[in-house]
């Protein structure tokens, strides 16, 4: 059994309304327990709730009810102070998903730094963290450039580095690779992979794109502030209907073979790689049906 | 249905200094206005660019843009009726909304066209109609919206001018499977029930295959393709060498033909391969 890092007990979260307007409910009741070194992909149409969980995750707001559970403590617990909330901010890091809002320094490599200078920490340490951190998303070689001539994928690692020198233990992405084009998606989400891999970091990603949420080892799915479904992707994606319903879509290997399933052939839905559902379709159609 | 045309067309940022940077290269190009066009390349490729020659805010710096049959800049002192005739609804719209309600954004391009009030109110009901944004919400400030339905208001505003070319640079990114479906839809339909010329730029292949009826592929300043969508998706390989991708189906697709099934190398829907497998046993 692995260690809890990040646990969600029974949930809720109301924006407040004003005169005019009601308070909306957008968090009922959410549980779930997030283990160390894990990649997690949340995933909902917009609106049901995913970006909302992400802020209270990293407790830029406070739940209406339930707990929010940091290794074990209790962050919602009564006698929790301010000081203790930006503590415990200090575990965990936030990617966001428009690349231009979040650099803030003229050179990357002051960019990467700025986070570590607003800690304190000193300036040799933060150099060797700020090396290593632009080793670690592939952009050494661009320590000196200017941030606003770097293409998107290459300002998002930029912003993963500046999270990563903090040394963050767990990092959130909202939606990181939206903005960007099937190039600087490749290199961002090849660096969440390369991060939860070799160096252990818990990862949890927002996103819209199915084949991102394949590649976790486990999927949440989101609808009206409630969880859909939880599973491994195979377990998610094998039944497209309940997504199906609340409009979202499975990959494109798993809808083929679940048009083939129903037309009588015997085969497994929970494929994500073309060339492994083009294998499974050969054998299914020199089979025939069962 | 109008005609786009682009002669000879080179443009370059920064001319004469040493950031000079040739974005196009002696592009030549017809679109007449069939449905929809595509317009895919990756970061760099000058699709920008070319968007915002035909839209006027850009000025060749060698050839010529041609709007049925007309440079456009052949009276440069009339630019701007050539802005109001090619609209441009840009990446991420909603955060251009500005007026105090969504009617009064709507309704600010016809105005600036100095139609009348009538016709203005027209307009904004129009625009709200094919852009999907029920009427309830026009008496809302923009910022009530949810992020889907501040996309449509900011459709609506442009195509409430009535424009004969409507370019859209990613007019889905960011939103949901749902939200794209809607917003997609209600462009076919529209371009369908008003002949007006779309250009669609996007990134997502599985989208592009979904709404297009052909496409523009470029690459480094050049157009390396223009071809119905089954055409440009059959050659993989060179879209994959540009830094593109194709729908997931179309590699699967392609990787069948290795296991002796072949289905074609231009299928680019579910559907489409599905039909194909059903009529192969």
């Amino acid at each position: 059994m692995k260690n809890i890092v990040l646990e969600a007990k029974n949930l809720s979260f109301e924006y407040p309304g004003d005169e005019d307007t009601k308070p909306v409910s957008a968090l009922r009741d959410v549980s779930f327990a997030i283990e160390e070194g894990s990649f997690t992909a949340i995933l909902g149409h917009n609106g049901s709730g995913k970006s909302t969980l992400a802020k209270l995750l990293c407790m830029i707001y406070q739940p209406t009810a339930g707990q929010i559970l940091l290794n074990g403590r209790d962050m919602t617990a009564e006698g929790i102070t301010e000081k203790d909330i930006m503590d415990a901010r200090r575990e965990i890091g936030m990617v966001f998903q428009n690349p231009d809002n979040q650099i803030v320094a003229t050179v990357v490599e002051e960019d990467v730094a700025f986070g570590c200078e607003n800690l304190g920490i000193p300036s040799a340490e933060i150099r060797r963290r700020v090396d290593e951190a632009l080793e670690i998303v592939g952009m050494r070689k661009y320590a000196r450039h200017a941030p606003h001539k770097l293409s998107g994928g290459q300002k998002q690692r930029v912003a993963i580095a500046g999270t990563i020198a903090m040394k963050r233990k767990i990092i959130i992405f909202d939606e990181s690779t939206a903005m960007l084009d099937p190039l600087g998606r490749k290199e961002v989400m090849d660096t969440i992979l390369r991060l939860n891999k070799e160096d252990g970091i818990t990862v949890l990603i927002i996103t819209h794109y199915m084949n991102e949420a394949a590649m976790a080892d486990r999927v949440i799915v989101m609808n009206e502030g409630k969880i859909l479904t939880d599973g491994t992707p195979g377990e998610v994606f094998s039944q497209p209907e309940p997504l199906w319903e609340v409009g979202l879509d499975v990959p494109q290997t798993t809808e083929i073979l679940y048009k083939l399933k129903k037309d009588g052939y015997d085969v497994p839905l929970d494929v994500f790689e073309p060339e492994q559902c083009a294998r499974i379709i050969a054998q299914a159609l020199e089979r025939g049906r069962s | 249905m109008a005609t786009v045309e682009l002669r000879n067309v080179s443009y370059v940022y920064n001319k004469g200094t040493p950031y000079e940077a040739k974005a196009l290269d002696n592009i030549n190009l017809t679109m007449t206005g069939e449905g929809i066009t595509g317009l895919i390349g990756h970061t760099g490729s000058g699709k920008s660019t070319m968007m915002q020659l035909i839209n006027a805010l850009l000025k060749p710096t060698e050839g010529q843009v041609l709007i049925d049959g007309v440079d456009i800049w052949s009276e440069p002192k009339k630019i701007r009726q050539v802005r109001f005739k090619a609209g441009l609804v840009m990446q991420y719209p909603e955060y251009q909304l500005f007026a105090e309600t969504v009617e009064e954004d709507i309704a600010y391009g016809p105005r600036n066209m100095g139609l009348s009030e009538d016709e203005v109110q027209k307009r904004v009901l129009q625009g709200a109609e094919f852009a999907g944004l029920h009427p309830d919400l026009l008496a809302k400030s923009p910022f009530e919206l949810s992020g889907g339905q501040k996309r449509r208001a900011a459709l609506a505003g442009v195509i409430a001018m009535s424009p004969k070319i409507l370019i859209l640079d990613e007019p889905a990114a960011g939103l949901d499977p749902g939200g794209r479906r809607e917003i997609l839809g209600g462009v076919k339909k529209y371009a369908r029930e008003s002949g007006t010329n779309v250009i669609i730029v996007s990134h997502s292949m599985e989208d592009m295959a979904m709404y297009c009826d052909d496409l523009v592929v470029m690459a480094s300043g050049k157009i390396l393709m223009h071809a119905p969508c089954a055409d440009v998706f059959s050659r993989a390989d060179e879209l994959i060498a540009v830094g593109l991708d194709v729908p997931q189906i179309t590699r699967v697709a392609y990787m069948l033909r290795q296991y002796g099934v072949d289905i074609g190398r231009d299928v680019y829907t579910v559907d489409w391969a599905f039909d194909k497998l059903r009529s192969k046993k």
